[in-house]
């Protein structure tokens, strides 16, 4: 996880941009411009349509420079042009597009069930409803990250891939870049509740999978 | 009087609970559950490992160096035009 650097004084460096000054420019590139492309893997799974959704982005950004009013942080509106980007070239390949009102409204309705199988608790005839049937297995949760190795970061990786657009995206947002809920929320422009409810999802799933890999029990 | 999460309730709330998003009675009634239930307290230690194992999976640190290029010769070509 890694919180994003701001700048000594954001209104100096947009002044530099605004004025043509190549080393801000680069400077910002390298400060923004992994994140953005990260973003922008996040949505297209391309790398070559990653590229080309991030040198829009910056062509956006900097047609847009004059009238940003710093209303948000440079970062996150740069950032949030990269998601609109990004969308509209999934519509364009015909995708079911993340957040759009299509893909909110169908994945909505799944988000009323719970998140856990029911049958991991004691049915509403049992005697305590509601209770766990048998405790959930301990497994390594050390915090030492020497101990998470190679093969369990690749099968985090994986797991992650599989989960539906909106989870998968929020959960690498959230919990993979470390973004606070608050800016997850402005990039996406989804609200608050709304993305920990994704997130939720995400990390049940995430978490019952790692349950079943290291102790080789279904979740 | 039962007004206590039940294990599967604490299984739904428990990011809300981690991103302090719970109101305060409830964040009370979730830690209160946690001092008896030995199973929400595994649960709750395996959802904070689950983020933070999370955190761990590898990611692209720098730009690829042609894009980078790319978007540095799209910014003079805009200074001029």
């Amino acid at each position: 996880m890694h919180a994003p650097e701001p700048p000594s004084s954001e209104a100096e460096l947009l002044a530099a941009l605004r004025s043509g000054d190549e080393n801000a420019f680069s400077a910002l590139v390298d400060a923004c411009g992994p994140a953005m492309h990260r973003l922008a893997l996040t949505f297209v799974r391309s790398s070559a349509v990653a590229d080309e959704v991030v040198q829009e982005a910056w062509l956006g950004a900097l047609r847009g420079l004059d009238g940003f009013e710093g209303r948000s942080a440079l970062r996150t509106w740069l950032l949030r042009i990269v998601a609109n980007i990004a969308r509209n070239h999934a519509s364009r390949e015909a995708r079911t597009v993340p957040f759009s009102s299509l893909a909110l409204a169908h994945e909505a309705r799944a988000e009323r069930d719970p998140a856990l199988p029911t049958d991991r608790f004691q049915g509403p005839d049992a005697p305590h409803p509601g209770r766990w049937v048998s405790f959930p297995t301990s497994w390594p949760t050390e915090p030492d990250s020497a101990l998470l190795s190679a093969e369990t970061r690749t099968f985090l990786a994986e797991t992650i891939a599989s989960l539906p657009d909106g989870q998968r995206i929020v959960i690498t947002l959230r919990d993979v870049e470390g973004w606070s809920s608050a800016e997850v929320c402005s990039v996406l422009e989804v609200t608050e509740n709304y993305q920990r409810v994704l997130l939720h999802r995400a990390r049940t799933k995430v978490r019952a999978a790692l349950e079943d890999y290291f102790t080789g029990e279904s979740p | 009087m039962n007004n206590e999460f039940s294990c599967q309730e604490m299984t739904e709330v428990v990011t809300d609970y981690l991103d302090d998003a719970l109101e305060p009675d409830e964040s009370q009634r979730f830690e209160r559950h946690l001092t008896y239930c030995a199973g929400c307290s595994t649960y709750l230690d395996q959802m904070r490992a689950t983020i933070s194992h999370t955190g761990m999976v590898p990611r692209e640190e720098s730009l690829p160096p042609a894009l980078r290029e790319r978007i540095v010769a799209q910014f003079r070509t805009f200074r001029r035009g």
